[in-house]
């Protein structure tokens, strides 16, 4: 029983976490049809602004409490300069070519922007320890849990919440629904899709960033985190259909279930079970769980 | 029939003047650039088999799942085994690979663009996963790998590089020149038709699920191929083989090469070492940087690859010749 629940728990937190990142992925590629490999790198680059922005509070004084929204000024900070520079700079003069090109467009942008944090922040391990013990101990039965984690469980909600509610209760949603459904059509109604593609990047940059930067406290944020971050946010929104929320939704805790079931039962599995569940699905529904079948254009 | 009325036998023509010249040029070379050139058409190669799946229309961003397979095949083929042979690991390492991915061929070639992309890089990960963790293939330290013979014959210690790069060049030439052939087919250049139009492909009574699957065995080969000569040349072989950025420096190679020209994708191999061994050496931190931004300047100033600046100009050359 103690087992079933652990495993539920860090099913859940982890599915949480990767929630948010996956959000993002799938917003960007639900908006702009681009499959971002450097969605990583974004998720990174919040986690050391975090480490920054924290180390800053703190030099300051501010009561602890304060790094939180250091967290989140980090993430603000990352969506609303490197973001909107990327996708006017670099993304929009690839526009219309073909997707898997664009994959590759995003891979060389994974390239630079893993050079670029070490040039900022070195290669030394950076940690942020102090905020993940703000929310102390949560007992469980007879198990212990960082409060922290399951902050992190009410942060996925929230931005889960608002990001459908942006999108289906808001007249900018409407507009980005009109955009995704027929690009040409909103731009003649006078819908200004530029806005909509820069608009839309940052926001799925945001929710990258925002995973790194709460993600800092729990981890030494060095180089390589970005890496492995980017294949299971590929994994959940593979699962759950790109550029479906309910989707992400559902591949994050199919994905976060699988790992903690995998690292609790079989550890041996701990890697490729989440592969193995995204294969699986591929195969067998390729355009993912939640994702309606389009009819092929001729 | 002349010789230039009969392609495959120019191809091959060709092909065994540009074996011979760097079989030659290779005893003179200094021991880093065989090397560094062993690697390359090794890498080459790989890129080969993902040019052939381009010219199908399909990118696969999972070729370090055959490229680990092969050099596992070959590891493991010499520590457990105990073949010594380079030609036999090098060729049970391509037969390895095609094996492993024969069972996903069919399934994989029903999808297109960014899924077969993902389907593949999938399968890659799933073999990265289970080489991380099994002790029979080391774990994450990987194994290593002894000196090997060719033919029953042990090169000298001062011969070993060039031992290896020249069976590297034989095969890796040899593989070329038929892949050159099977391109200029009548199954080569149905797949250059499905790229531009699958349904009317189709429509004419060909199988284009069928031929991705049947080109997806054959790069899975090639990429086998180049993963037992990697291992050999280098002596170890880990799991970042399979590893999804490893794939993604094997697409950069074919993307650099275009889908044109065989030879394009090892003068594009060698572009890329040689840009990753110098600036590796000399800017540690920021290779990485200039090989983005070398991608990127390639996608935007040479999208058909650079094997399109000379492979286009021929053919326009010889449509003139047929027209004249």
């Amino acid at each position: 029983m103690a087992l079933i629940l652990t495993i539920l728990v860090d099913g859940l937190t982890y599915a949480s976490w990767l929630f948010i990142v996956a959000l993002g992925l799938t917003l960007v590629f639900g908006i702009l049809k681009i499959l971002n490999v450097a969605h990583g790198s974004f998720y990174a680059l919040g986690a050391y602004a975090a480490a920054s922005m924290v180390a800053w509070f703190t030099s300051m004084q501010l009561a602890p409490a304060f790094s939180i929204v250091a967290m989140l000024l980090a993430a603000v900070v990352v969506a609303a300069l490197v973001a909107p520079l990327c996708e006017r700079g670099l993304l929009r003069m690839f526009y219309g070519r073909d997707e898997v090109l664009l994959v590759l467009v995003t891979f060389a942008l994974f390239l630079i922007m893993e050079d670029l944090t070490k040039q900022i922040w070195g290669v030394n391990p950076l940690y942020v320890a102090d905020p993940y013990m703000l929310f102390g101990v949560v007992e469980i039965g007879t198990l212990s849990y960082v409060g922290y984690d399951f902050m992190l469980v009410l942060v996925a909600l929230i931005v889960g919440v608002s990001v459908w509610w942006g999108l289906n209760r808001t007249r900018f949603g409407k507009l980005v629904l009109a955009v995704i459904h027929n690009e040409e059509i909103a731009a003649s109604m006078g819908v200004n899709v530029s806005r909509i593609y820069t608009v839309a990047f940052s926001v799925g940059i945001f929710l990258a960033a925002l995973g790194g930067a709460f993600t800092a406290p729990m981890i030494s944020v060095q180089p390589g985190v970005s890496v492995g971050v980017i294949i299971i946010s590929f994994a959940v929104v593979i699962i759950g259909g790109l550029g479906s929320i309910p989707g992400a939704a559902v591949g994050a805790l199919i994905v976060g279930m699988a790992r903690s079931a995998a690292v609790h039962l079989w550890p041996v599995a701990e890697l490729f079970s989440i592969y193995l569940v995204m294969a699986i699905v591929l195969m067998f529904r390729p355009e993912g769980l939640f994702q309606r079948v389009q009819a092929r254009k001729i | 029939m002349t010789l230039r009325d009969s392609a495959p036998l120019r191809t091959s023509l060709i092909g065994l003047i540009c074996i011979a010249i760097l079989l030659l040029a290779g005893t003179a070379m200094p021991r880093w650039l065989t090397f560094l050139l062993t690697m390359s058409f090794a890498n080459g190669i790989v890129a080969l088999g993902i040019m052939l799946l381009m010219r199908s229309g399909v990118v696969s961003f999972g070729q370090g799942l055959v490229f680990a397979t092969g050099g596992y095949t070959a590891a493991l083929g010499f520590g457990m085994l105990g073949i010594n042979d380079g030609l036999l690991l090098t060729l049970g390492g391509g037969l390895v690979a095609a094996l492993v991915a024969a069972p996903f061929a069919w399934l994989i070639a029903r999808y297109r663009g960014i899924f077969f992309a993902m389907l593949t890089l999938a399968l890659s990960m799933v073999l990265y996963g289970v080489l991380v963790k099994s002790t029979v293939f080391g774990g994450s330290d990987g194994l290593n790998i002894g000196r090997v013979s060719y033919l029953g014959m042990r090169p000298a210690d001062a011969w070993v590089s060039y031992a290896n790069y020249a069976v590297t060049v034989v095969v890796v030439g040899i593989a070329s020149i038929l892949m050159r052939v099977y391109f200029d087919s009548v199954r080569g250049l149905v797949a250059l038709s499905a790229r531009d139009n699958e349904i009317r492909v189709e429509y004419l009574g060909s199988s284009v699920q069928s031929l991705i699957a049947t080109n997806f065995i054959i790069a899975a080969f090639c990429g086998g191929v180049g993963g037992a000569l990697a291992v050999i040349a280098l002596g170890h072989i880990e799991p970042d083989y399979s590893y999804w950025t490893r794939s993604g420096d094997f697409v950069f190679v074919a993307i650099l090469a275009g889908h044109h020209s065989v030879l394009a994708a090892f003068i594009a191999s060698v572009a890329l070492e040689l840009v990753r061994s110098f600036s590796s050496a000399y800017f540690p931190h920021s290779w990485q940087l200039a090989m983005g931004l070398f991608l990127l300047a390639v996608i935007r100033f040479l999208p058909t690859g650079i094997g399109s600046l000379w492979a286009a100009r021929a053919r326009s050359s010889s449509t003139q010749r047929g027209a004249a």
